[in-house]
């Protein structure tokens, strides 16, 4: 059952099985294991950034290709629920309206970049990816009178969804709304991650796998390289609309900033490698790390700065304002121990 | 002489500024292994590349079953029926043994008749089943490369150089599989350098020589002829 359920893709070693289990159970679990506010954010972000990134794996990992463009999908995704929520009014019609109408202006634009640019040389894909997502971020914040522009949009989602809608006690924890909400997005996420390993396990995954290693070869047994990039580009994308319709749906508001901005594609870029290319097991690992050390670094190295404020030097540099300068050498240090990726390293050790 | 399966007429290939093939003109009879020959560097892989699709003939035609396939994909080519076997093998190394086996087969599963004829002429692949083909020898994977080639019945196959830099035994093997397929009556244009596995396989023979053919004719004719064998290639067969 489970081996179906992860379509025969088993984590292949007992440290990172442990890894994933815990991942999952404080997911699973995080509105009654975790207080406030806070960390169920946390969790929610992790969870739609898990498929965000194991949709980019599918891209990079699998099939080779280099697009930054990946949060240009994901925008499209967010700002599909955001202009439904705002002109159909609140209620799940807008949200489904919304995700399908994200995914699939997501796949048209893939697929206009894929033909005619995917039969040239990776780099003028990479480049061609980064150009028209430059352009669509600039048109979002010049029409203004549609998406908000820099400002973006907020909305309103379905009432059943928010703190507003109480629904009494469970294990000690008040249930509400939000819970509900964070329930969408971890059972929706987790659909979204389980389809994607389905699709890297199956025949189609393996032509990706194939091509990435040498598309002349594939080519040369019949596979139709430019279709199956193309296709890989697609579901790519429509994977990161959906996760940006999610995150639309658990925020409530979209802007430029937190969805189609450069920064996340750079985040995306190194939670793939942080976590380990090509394996979807890296995305869970790789989001869940960043995003963890997004939040809670800068109050680890308050805690580290109080507790060493006897010592010279230690405490200035544990500064909590210098976190982006640890977030950077905790990353460096990672690709240095880590080059395949900490589940790469994993599997290494296993086999060994 | 049986009806050719392959012809390639006045075929010129240009790779950047150099002109490779200059005029090639030969045909592939049906059901036969054809050899192509000639020292290195005259072409020979460039024709088969050509033949595939990956560079493509500045002019000239490639009729395939009668058809012109010179502008062709080479994804349509090979499903056309050409299986085409490199010479730096290409096998997929971070998939399985397995999976470059299923890969091999495009037009449905693999056949399980078949499947034991390869696993039978090359036993390594079966040990290895499972395993991932990076980690085989280099023998093991040229043996992978034939066995994809072969996991589908195609109607012409395009080998080149499939026993270069093997240990004899593993030649033997090789030889063997290629016997057993000409057996089952299969087109085969094969580059080959070992001489006494050109001469035991080969039905005809193509000489080439500077990105053109130079001599075509039977097999036995050129491994029976020193002088033929010296004037065209520079060495004697016997000597390999």
């Amino acid at each position: 059952m489970l081996t179906k359920l992860l379509s025969g893709d088993q984590p292949r070693s007992r440290a990172l099985t442990a890894i994933l289990l815990l991942i999952l159970i404080c997911l699973a679990g995080a509105p009654f294991l975790f207080d406030g506010v806070r960390p169920l954010d946390t969790a929610a972000r992790i969870c739609i950034f898990i498929v965000l990134v194991a949709s980019y794996d599918l891209l990079l990992g699998y099939a080779g290709i280099v697009s930054f463009a990946h949060t240009m999908f994901f925008g499209l995704g967010a700002y599909g629920v955001a202009l439904a929520s705002t002109h159909m009014g609140r209620g799940f019609d807008a949200l489904i309206v919304g995700s399908v109408a994200g995914a699939l202006a997501a796949v048209v634009l893939a697929l206009m970049i894929g033909l005619f640019s995917l039969r040239v040389r990776a780099i003028f894909f990479a480049m061609i990816t980064l150009a028209v997502a430059s352009a669509v971020a600039v048109l979002v914040s010049q029409f203004s009178g549609l998406t908000g522009g820099e400002d973006g949009l907020t909305y309103k989602i379905p009432r059943v969804l928010t703190s507003a809608n109480r629904m009494g006690e469970f294990l000690g924890t008040r249930i509400s709304g939000k819970i509900l909400n964070y329930y969408l997005i971890f059972f929706a996420s987790l659909a979204l991650f389980l389809l994607l390993l389905r699709i890297v396990n199956s025949p189609f995954g393996r032509v990706l796998q194939a091509i990435r290693e040498n598309d002349f070869r594939a080519e040369a047994i019949g596979y139709r390289v430019v279709w199956y990039r193309t296709a890989a580009t697609c579901l790519s994308a429509a994977t990161a609309a959906l996760a940006g319709s999610l995150f639309a749906i658990w925020l409530r508001y979209v802007g430029p900033d937190t969805t189609l901005s450069f920064e996340i594609m750079l985040d995306i870029l190194l939670m793939v490698v942080i976590g380990g290319m090509g394996t979807m097991y890296g995305a869970v690992i790789g989001a869940t790390l960043f995003i963890m050390a997004q939040t809670y670094l800068q109050n680890l190295m308050g805690v580290a700065s109080e507790a060493t404020h006897n010592l010279p030097l230690l405490p200035h540099l544990l500064e909590p304002d210098r976190w982006l300068m640890w977030l950077g050498i905790l990353f460096i240090l990672s690709v240095y121990f880590f080059p395949t990726g900490i589940v790469g390293r994993l599997r290494e050790r296993g086999k060994a | 002489m049986s009806d050719p399966i392959l012809t390639l007429d006045n075929i010129y290939t240009d790779i950047a500024q150099y002109h490779i093939l200059q005029g090639v003109n030969f045909t592939v009879p049906r059901g036969q292994v054809t050899m192509l020959l000639g020292r290195n560097g005259v072409g020979k892989t460039t024709t088969l590349k050509t033949i595939m699709g990956q560079w493509r003939a500045k002019s000239g035609a490639i009729l395939f079953e009668g058809r012109d396939i010179n502008t062709l994909p080479t994804a349509t080519r090979a499903r056309a029926g050409i299986g085409f076997v490199p010479e730096d093998m290409g096998i997929f190394g971070d998939l399985t043994v397995e999976e470059n086996m299923i890969l091999g087969c495009t037009s449905g599963p693999l056949d399980a008749v078949r499947k034991d004829w390869l696993l039978a002429a090359f036993p390594a692949l079966a040990t290895f089943w499972k395993s991932e083909a990076g980690n085989l020898s280099g023998g093991q994977k040229q043996m992978l490369s034939i066995a994809r080639a072969l996991a589908e019945d195609r109607q012409l196959y395009l080998i080149d150089e499939p026993t270069k830099g093997l240990a004899p035994a593993i030649v033997s093997t090789m030889a063997q599989a290629l016997r057993e397929l000409k057996e089952q009556g299969a087109s085969i244009l094969l580059v080959e350098q070992n001489f006494s596995v050109a001469r035991a396989l080969g039905d005809s023979a193509v000489v080439m020589d500077d990105g053109a053919v130079v001599w075509s004719g039977a097999m036995a004719e050129l491994a029976g002829n020193k002088d033929l064998q010296e004037q065209l290639m520079g060495l004697s067969m016997e000597a390999h």
